[in-house]
């Protein structure tokens, strides 16, 4: 299902980064960083919803706007219930649409609001998502304090929030067009390689997208996909060859850029809804303003993980979105 | 692609475990923690001119207090990642699965997050820990009639 839309564009993004994030290589291009993972609240899940809270304040502060200039508020996270999302917005106070899509919900958000936006329902919409490292590891893992070894294959949940604001006012970069993806499911049932579990659906919606629009993968300067980390990466390239005869040349992974693989503690890269977002919004997005990128494909790849499926001896089914950003020079 | 094709090529391009560098580590930890827990029972039965029996619950009890207490200033996690089951076999190990998990729902309550999820791992370890002692006990009574 591809989308292609005229008037969307987007006006501002906002990071705000945890502890590891931030001495990461992309550490100077973040809004606000904490150096605890507490962020001056006594728990995980409340520290969540406090850095989800400042993203979107720094976004509106950004684009100079107030909240009651704001239409909609579509976030999404990983916790049950989406409860930092949930919690966040009680205090934010925009009307909310709360999505799950495990770590592609980003792009999805990001899809919604450009279809409510192009069909002029909404003048404009901020589009958030949050991980914790610690409270994903409290609710699909063991208690951090546990640290049971790991393999090479596992990936590191990022801590952080990231905001998009869309709007149909004219800006440097368009949202072009989007394509949403569909289950996929190839029966691996490993937890602690959920890269392996993700590359297939990535594939399949990177595949979708230049088909629905024919295009050649060369047409994008830039195709980012979200966290399949080190290892994923190499089985999305086979992967894309073997069965959809494509080369990814200009294809990179977010799990391998948001970490000093080399001396951070991370195993395979990192993971979770706001790896690619962190990314993107400070590192790619200031390229694209300077004018070093001009066309990039945003697959957003996520693991639709639940322990209890995984302990009933099920596999991990995946799914991913993809979102088409451009740089327009027509307006400026 | 069909499910066994697409296993073989997530195989390949998984990295292989060093089996035999972690094996090898956690004996070396392990085998320490053993000359580590005689030595306490030594010092304690020479010391405090105790029987041996006794002097081996101490040895516990002091082992159990370390583990909980390195647990609580943050070590023991990294030790663990380094030293992998040589410190989670020993009752280091098991007193750091239930410290580690108090600690994580410390901000739910006593009752609803304490204690309702102190034995989240440990829980495993108590039921296989019975369970094996009970069939290892009736074997040794069939076999040496003790």
């Amino acid at each position: 299902m591809t989308f292609k839309y005229d008037n969307v564009y987007l006006s501002e993004v906002s990071t705000v980064a945890g502890p590891y994030e931030s001495k990461g290589p992309f550490g100077r291009y973040y809004d606000k960083v904490y150096n605890d993972f507490y962020c001056g609240t006594k728990t995980w899940e409340q520290a969540e919803c406090r850095m989800l809270i400042d993203s979107v304040d720094m976004a509106l502060y950004k684009a100079n706007k107030l909240k009651q200039d704001i239409d909609l508020h579509i976030s999404g996270d990983l916790l049950n219930q989406i409860v930092s999302t949930n919690y966040a917005s009680a205090s934010i106070g925009i009307p909310l649409i709360g999505i799950y899509s495990a770590c592609s919900t980003s792009v999805l958000g990001l899809i919604i609001g450009s279809n409510m936006v192009d069909k002029d329902q909404i003048r404009n919409c901020l589009v958030s998502t949050s991980s914790h490292n610690n409270g994903a590891e409290k609710q699909f893992r063991q208690p951090v304090e546990y640290g049971g070894p790991k393999r090479k294959t596992a990936t590191f949940t990022a801590t952080g929030a990231a905001s998009f604001l869309l709007s149909s006012k004219k800006e440097r970069i368009k949202v072009e067009s989007a394509t949403i993806g569909k289950v996929i499911d190839l029966g691996i049932t490993d937890s602690m390689n959920m890269g392996a579990a993700m590359a297939p659906s990535a594939a399949y919606t990177i595949y979708q997208h230049l088909k629905d629009l024919k295009r050649e993968a060369n047409y994008y300067d830039l195709i980012l996909t979200g966290d399949l980390g080190i290892y994923g990466k190499k089985i999305l390239r086979e992967y894309m060859k073997i069965e959809y005869n494509i080369e990814l040349n200009n294809h990179d992974d977010t799990a391998c850029m948001i970490y000093d693989l080399d001396n951070q503690p991370v195993y395979a890269g990192g993971s979770g809804p706001v790896c690619l977002p962190l990314v993107f919004n400070s590192y790619i997005y200031q390229k694209m303003l300077d004018g070093e990128i001009s066309r990039v494909l945003l697959v957003a790849t996520g693991a639709l993980l639940s322990t209890s499926m995984v302990n009933q001896k099920l596999s991990i089914p995946s799914i991913s979105h993809a979102i088409s950003l451009e740089v327009t020079d027509d307006i400026l | 692609m069909d499910k066994n094709k697409y296993k073989d090529l997530v195989n390949k391009y998984s990295p292989k475990e060093n089996r035999l560098y972690n094996g090898l580590i956690a004996f070396i930890i392990g085998g320490l923690m053993g000359i580590f827990g005689q030595l306490l029972i030594d010092v304690y039965s020479y010391y405090l001119h105790i029987p041996v029996k006794d002097a081996s619950v101490f040895m516990i009890i002091t082992l159990v207090f370390l583990g909980c207490f390195l647990t609580c200033l943050g070590f023991f996690d990294k030790m663990v990642s380094f030293a992998r089951c040589g410190l989670i076999i020993p009752i280091t190990g098991f007193a750091h699965s239930m410290m580690s998990a108090t600690l994580e729902y410390k901000k739910e309550g006593i009752v609803t997050g304490m204690g309702a999820n102190m034995f989240k791992l440990a829980g495993t370890v108590i039921m296989c820990g019975v369970v094996s002692a009970y069939l290892f006990g009736i074997l040794r009574f069939l076999i040496m009639g003790v």
